[in-house]
């Protein structure tokens, strides 16, 4: 009965809204019955597990260790995490997130280390467990020093914040750098507790011990499964902070500060959760790389690499949390791709050279993306509301009738 | 029609309220060609099909309506200015302003361009702080009360120049403003405690009721930024609302309206102050103003010429050389 008034209104209009790939996707996902939801994330998730049995061949990695690679990856999958929270969901731009990263795993190399004044591994923390005990002091710690920072700083708006964080970054690596009779200086810290599990003849200090290379479940293994089950939990609770009052305050405040504030949102409290949250996330990545490599020194938390995580961030979707885990995945594996390989199906290459050239590239491929799709890789649609589901089944239901492929009534009587 | 009137119950009104669905979804798809977003967001609802309730205006009012634990009677001053002064620089942009909105009244404030409305709705809601006098709502001096607390104290607004969360639905939007009356921090939402989960709940509930409300019920899953532009006034209004004000300031809502639209709004005013709320309206368009409020003050250069019942402000000599001497349309 419409039709003519279509006709008359929008002549050039297409027949039916078209929707994208990813949205199709969404829209499926969302729709999908809880237990059918588990039904496929946990074969994914196993799936992702067992790469380093699998290692299938094309993706392995050969100039370094697969399983080192991807725990690797689990580490900045955490950090891309963190900083999505602040960077991608409250929109505070912080440049010095490696600060955090650094201080999280100082305070265990501090705790832990031989070569601390302040090793605890012999008084009160026990040998066996010294890595386990010193997690949550460690991210304490980085969640006080990210409150130290935000409280003077989160006044700061845009550009100046993001300076004001650059300094705090470098500050950080710096004290490490100069406090010799603490941090070791340029030396580092050594002998960092791991856990001491899984002791046998042939792995002698347990699975998680750098010397435990034997494949497939050398210790880069073990370390990455420790790090995807830290990734679940942490998803688990960012995302049930998405999908509450503090999530939807930090898009407000993300996407117009003052009037966010005068629709009652206590801006400056949530943007002080938010580095808060960024920190203890960062921090905790930082834990892991302290146990997994057993050796912190300065030049690790240089701030170019406060740029690469950002980089992670952005390539893979600025406020999607899956998305800016494939940007960690990404940032993290391509360059350990190209090491050691001399041909790619067939092509000579030089892999080191190209490897050695990744800042070079992952600039150029930010650049491109900023020209071309400045959203990033995997553009957030992020879901605000807990119990939102029913609208969106709604509109799923509504999109799929427009579109033509199902009438409306259909799905009704299904339900 | 595939979607929404064929419900029952949703009857006549319901329609009418709403273009039709088809309407809503070419519109849409003609968007969304250069829209990469898209998905969810462009696709028209009907929430009565999430929550039948909301089928029935009277239930949706009944949601919409405010918490009446108002320390002032209904007709006394609830809020009050008493002699505010707003300078920027040597510009005085209020010069010892007084008036008072009684509650359950619409006031309308009006003024040429350049009088000092939007600087009135500044100092009231914490934006600007008066440089002299002082705002008095419900009984109590706003003083130096964050903006985000007075907004909790029960003062709502909109903005002249929309300042939606574009990338926000409109249904999230609304949410953002009922969150304004929820307690929920960030340990009760890591854990989901129950108070989290019954607030959520009152969210969802009570959004899309006020979206159903001023009239986009359908628009619900869209991002504001896509909405077209009366819907995105509407939702400003929903929003405000949502945060339960006691006070709701309306920052010219009809601009860029045609008659038609001006007519609808009108409407939604005076069912917002039949359901409980006490409203002050800035707007040009004297017949809206004239139609809808019942009293009126006017401001020229920042001061006060006149204030009583429209019959009265539209005789008052003052006010015609002031305001009604400029045609309508050098105002818009
Ligand atoms: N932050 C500010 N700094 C300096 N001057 C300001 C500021 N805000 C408002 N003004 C000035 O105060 C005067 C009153 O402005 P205001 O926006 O309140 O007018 P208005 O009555 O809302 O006008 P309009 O009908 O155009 O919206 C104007 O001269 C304006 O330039
Ligand atoms: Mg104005």
């Amino acid at each position: 009965m419409t039709t003519t008034r279509i006709a008359e209104t929008a002549p050039t209009a297409p027949p039916a809204p078209h929707l994208g790939a990813g949205d199709r996707l969404r829209l499926w996902w969302s729709a999908l019955p809880r237990p059918y939801q588990w039904g496929i994330g946990v074969p994914f998730i196993a799936l992702l597990a067992a790469l380093p049995i699998l290692r299938p061949p094309i993706l392995t990695t050969q100039g370094t260790d697969f399983g080192g690679v991807l725990a690797q990856f689990g580490m900045y999958a955490l950090l891309a995490i963190g900083l999505n929270v602040v960077v991608g969901q409250a929109g505070l731009l912080d440049l010095g997130y490696v600060g955090f990263y650094a201080i999280g795993a100082y305070t265990v190399g501090l705790l832990t280390s031989p070569d601390s004044p302040w090793n605890q591994t012999d008084t009160w923390l026990s040998r066996h467990w010294a890595w386990v005990f010193a997690l949550p002091i460690a991210i304490a710690v980085t969640a006080v020093s990210g409150l130290i920072l935000g409280t003077p700083t989160l006044r700061l708006r845009g550009d100046y914040l993001a300076i004001v964080t650059l300094g705090f970054g470098e500050i950080v690596r710096l004290l490490a750098d100069n406090l010799q009779n603490i941090t070791g200086g340029g030396r580092g810290l050594s002998g960092i507790a791991f856990p001491l599990v899984g002791q046998t003849p042939t792995r002698t200090k347990g699975v998680f011990s750098a010397g435990n290379t034997h494949l497939p479940l050398n210790f880069g293994t073990w370390w990455y499964w420790v790090s995807l089950a830290l990734i679940i939990v942490v998803l688990l609770f960012v995302g049930n902070l998405e999908r509450s009052r503090v999530g939807r305050a930090w898009v407000a405040i993300r996407e117009d500060e003052d009037a966010a504030e005068i629709m009652g949102v206590p801006t400056f409290k949530f943007k002080l959760w938010a580095f808060l949250i960024g920190a203890s996330i960062g921090g905790l990545s930082g834990v892991l790389y302290a146990g997994q490599v057993q050796f912190v020194s300065p030049p690790t938390f240089n701030v170019i690499n406060s740029m690469l995580f950002l980089c992670a961030v952005i390539v893979g979707g600025q406020g999607n949390k899956l998305g800016v885990i494939l940007g960690a995945f990404i940032i993290v594996y391509l360059p350990n791709f190209f090491l050691g390989r001399s041909d790619l199906f067939g092509i000579p290459i030089d892999g080191n050279a190209i490897a050695d050239y990744k800042y070079l590239f992952f600039g150029l491929a930010l650049m491109t993306l900023m020209i071309f799709r400045p959203q990033g890789l995997f553009p957030a649609r992020q879901k605000l509301l807990s119990y939102g589901r029913e609208v969106y089944v709604v509109a799923r239901r509504a999109a799929l009738a427009a579109a033509g492929r199902l009438p409306a009534a259909d799905e009704d009587g299904a339900r | 029609m595939s979607i929404g009137p064929n419900d029952p119950q949703a009857g006549a009104e319901h329609t009418d309220q709403h273009l039709g669905a088809e309407e809503y979804l070419t519109q849409d798809s003609v968007e969304e060609e250069f829209l990469p977003d898209g998905g969810v967001a462009q696709v028209a609802v009907d929430l009565a099909d999430v929550d039948p309730v909301l089928a029935d205006p009277e239930a949706v009012a009944q949601l919409v309506a405010p918490d009446r634990r108002i320390r002032t009677e209904v007709g006394a001053a609830l809020l009050r200015m008493e002699a505010v002064t707003m300078r920027f620089g040597g510009l005085v942009a209020l010069d010892g302003v007084s008036f008072e909105i009684r509650r359950g009244e619409i006031l309308g404030l009006i003024g040429p361009n350049g009088a000092g409305k939007t600087t009135c709705f500044n100092a009231m809601t914490g934006v600007y702080r008066p440089t002299s006098g002082q705002v008095v709502f419900d009984g109590r001096p706003l003083g130096a009360i964050k903006r985000n607390q007075i907004t909790r104290l029960g003062i709502a607004r909109t903005f002249q120049n929309i300042r939606l969360f574009s990338d926000m639905t409109a249904l999230e939007n609304v949410v953002v403003g009922t969150d304004a009356r929820h307690r929920t921090s960030v340990p009760g939402a890591l854990f989901r405690s129950r108070r989290h989960r019954t607030e959520e709940q009152d969210a969802l509930e009570r959004g899309m009721a006020l979206l159903e409300f001023v009239g986009i019920g359908r628009r619900a899953t869209q991002k504001a930024r896509n909405l077209p532009y009366g819907d995105q006034r509407r939702l400003e209004i929903a929003r405000a609302l949502a945060t339960e004000p006691k006070l709701l300031c309306l920052d010219e809502p009809a601009a860029g309206f045609n008659p038609t639209e001006k007519a609808e709004l009108q409407d939604l005013i005076r069912k917002i102050r039949d359901d409980g709320y006490t409203v002050l309206l800035i707007e040009h368009d004297m017949r809206l103003v004239m139609g809808v409020t019942d009293r009126v003050v006017v401001l020229e250069f920042g001061r006060k010429i006149a204030d009583g019942v429209p019959a009265e402000v539209s005789s008052d000599p003052a006010v015609i050389a002031a305001y009604l001497g400029v045609p309508d349309d050098a105002t818009a």
